[in-house]
């Protein structure tokens, strides 16, 4: 290789680090920067208002699953801080299996539209986008309160003599975390199902497959890079839920998310806020490996 | 006493649309299709000869109309209740599966035991000449490969009727023809009934035992391959099937006066009156001026094809004709551009359309 051409070479390479420079500036700050600073906090010693001393200690994390007792100083579990993780998990991952079981069938509605209309049925997915969470959220609070719309007309048609109490339940945070998530599962369905070949279908009944077994051999495993990509985008984001829980599970039904912002906010332990969302990421981490590789293995057979 | 046939469709009407837009895809229908045999649907696109085979199939519903298969009335059953497979024109292969499994999937449908269903997926694999291939996915594979695959698949069940829409026109020519004989053989060998889909005469010709001539959502004529050609009913089948030349003529007492004079003899035809006669262009003579009593006229293109070559003719009224001659073994060129020549027909080679 002659000089000249490695010149060359090496101002293409140089070129190429400067252009992505912008980048790297904004993931290294707006990234990597905070997530170190969360990771180094989670292992530094409370403030009396708030902040951290610098003062290494482990106290935080032994305190996210487990804590002494006051008076007698035995180990134990953290039972409030279990309840609040597994409350999360559970809530999320029905978060997940609802906007599918919702998703699927309006998916594959718009999708079978003549092309024209399934333009207008997008533009009618994407709405909610348009107005803030935390209004959205309000609203649902609107339907489901005691005295809701909800209420009032089962009431009002005799069909229950007084309110059930849906606002400030788990049931509550699920449907407010499943409406405001919908649309990010039936997106990337949609997309899956469009490049489905409906010819497929034909095939499958010809070679005397009944619906469901069309549905179950056919649709689901040619489209399931659509309802991964629809999970995991319902799943990370509801497992880190803020507003949602807060409004419509009333402080009491608290979830990772919200138990965080206490910490930093009147709980005063840094620390221990820090340790949970690093936590947070870790599930999230281990549920998108064990998700992805689940669904890997049952469609590929090299 | 007559067979049952495999298939029986009886006065099978279908209509899409309504009001203004109602278009009739099939027009009172009506056909048997023995068992075992290679029986070919041809006709242009949009005679109706793809909706029929959806009839059978069961993916669409006739409007009105019986279709029985072996003499059970199947008109209302959904197709994973018929014994009957399609080889579909785009393949329609399942794309998460291998060749293995996509041939597999009918027979697991089915619940079929897992030995069989192997034993069955081996056998089509050789049937088919596709053993080294089972593992692989069907997107890895050529046109004609996929080709196999959906025949395989479709073989598998061992349905009653094998069905197949114009299963060779996304493959190249040469394919296509190996295709053909392949088809051929794997009838044979199974002894399946097939219906066939096709709009090119020349496949329909080789491959059927018979053949049913479609247009506008009817048939017009059902036949060998043999009386479809040599005796077509009417022009439609007469000039989709191969070349022909027409005349019109009167005709009385056995014979045709042309309308631009001369006679030709029509034995044994006891109609009379103007009809279309039509005339198979290998089965013109010509023969120099002045022989007996043929029809005058002058050469205006000669065209080489290698083994014949077309001669195109006018008549002294101006009707156009189409002779083809068999290329001579001695080398002689044959009648040249201008030249003066009296056209004959081979004896009982004129037939009589009916409009």
């Amino acid at each position: 290789m002659s000089g000249s051409e490695e010149r060359a070479r090496q101002a293409e390479v140089r070129t190429s680090w400067l252009l992505s420079t912008p980048a790297l500036v904004i993931l290294v700050v707006a990234a990597a920067g905070p997530l170190l600073i969360v990771l180094v906090y989670s292992f530094l010693t409370p403030g009396t208002y708030g902040n951290v001393v610098w003062q290494p200690s482990g106290k935080a994390w032994f305190n996210v699953f487990l804590q002494r007792d006051i008076f007698d100083d035995t180990l134990g579990w953290a039972d409030a801080h279990l309840t609040i993780v597994w409350r999360s998990i559970k809530l999320s991952t029905l978060t997940t299996i609802i906007t599918f079981v919702v998703g699927f069938p309006t998916a594959w509605f718009i999708a079978t539209q003549p092309p024209a209309r399934r333009a207008m049925w997008l533009f009618l997915i994407t709405i909610p986008f348009w107005t803030n969470l935390l209004i959205r959220t309000f609203a649902i609070n609107e339907v489901i309160r005691n005295e809701g719309i909800l209420n009032s007309s089962l009431v009002g048609l005799g069909l229950i003599d007084r309110p059930i109490q849906i606002l400030y339940t788990d049931t509550a945070v699920l449907i407010g975390m499943a409406y405001v998530y919908l649309p990010l599962m039936v997106l990337p369905l949609f997309a899956a199902i469009d490049r489905f070949d409906m010819r497929l279908l034909e095939a499958g009944y010809d070679l005397y497959a009944s619906r469901w077994k069309v549905l179950r051999r056919i649709i689901l495993p040619i489209v399931k890079p659509g309802i991964v990509a629809g999970s995991i985008l319902v799943f990370v984001p509801s497992l880190g839920a803020y507003v949602t829980p807060r409004v419509l599970g009333g402080g009491k039904n608290m979830m990772i998310g919200n138990f965080i912002e206490l910490q930093f906010g009147q709980g005063r332990n840094w620390p221990l806020g820090s340790a949970l969302a690093i936590l947070l990421l870790l599930v999230v981490m281990v549920a998108l490996l064990i998700y992805v590789r689940a669904a890997n293995r049952e469609g590929g057979h090299g | 006493m007559t067979e049952t046939p495999a298939i029986d469709v009886r006065g099978a009407t279908k209509t899409f649309g309504q009001g203004e837009h109602l278009v009739t895809a099939l027009d009172q229908v009506s056909v048997e299709i023995r068992k075992g045999e290679f029986f070919t649907l041809l006709g242009p696109s949009g005679c109706g000869k793809t909706t029929l085979l959806r009839l059978i199939a069961g993916f669409e519903a006739p409007t009105s109309g019986t279709i029985l298969l072996n003499g059970k009335d199947i008109t209302g059953d959904p197709p994973n209740h018929r014994p009957v497979n399609t080889v579909f024109q785009s393949y329609a292969l399942f794309p998460h599966l291998t060749v293995a499994e996509n041939i597999s999937f009918g027979l697991e449908m089915l619940d079929k035991p897992k030995s069989e269903c192997r034993e069955t997926v081996e056998r089509m694999l050789a049937l088919v000449q596709l053993g080294a291939l089972a593992g692989r996915k069907t997107a890895q594979l050529s046109g004609g490969q996929q080709q196999r695959v959906a025949l395989a698949r479709a073989l598998a069940p061992q349905p009653q009727v094998l069905l197949l829409d114009e299963p060779l026109s996304a493959l190249d020519l040469k394919l296509r023809k190996e295709m053909q004989s392949e088809l051929k053989r794997l009838q044979t060998e199974t002894g399946i009934t097939f219906i066939f889909v096709t709009h090119d005469q020349e496949e329909a010709l080789t491959m059927s035992d018979r053949i049913a001539v479609m247009s506008a959502g009817k048939i017009l004529q059902i036949g060998a391959p043999r009386d479809i050609y040599a005796h077509p009913v009417n022009r439609f089948v007469a000039d989709f099937i191969g070349e022909t030349n027409f005349l019109t003529a009167e005709i009385a007492d056995g014979s045709a006066r042309l309308d631009g004079g001369g006679v030709l003899a029509v034995p044994g035809v006891s109609i009379r009156g103007r009809r279309t006669l039509a005339v198979r262009p290998e089965h013109l003579r010509l023969s120099a001026k002045g022989g007996n009593g043929g029809l005058a006229a002058t050469v205006t293109q000669t065209v080489y094809f290698g083994t014949d070559s077309h001669v195109h003719l006018r008549l002294d009224d101006g009707s156009e004709l189409v002779a083809r001659l068999q290329t001579d073994a001695g080398g002689a060129t044959g009648p040249q551009q201008g030249d003066r020549v009296s056209v004959s027909v081979a004896d009982g080679a004129v037939q009589v359309l009916d409009d």
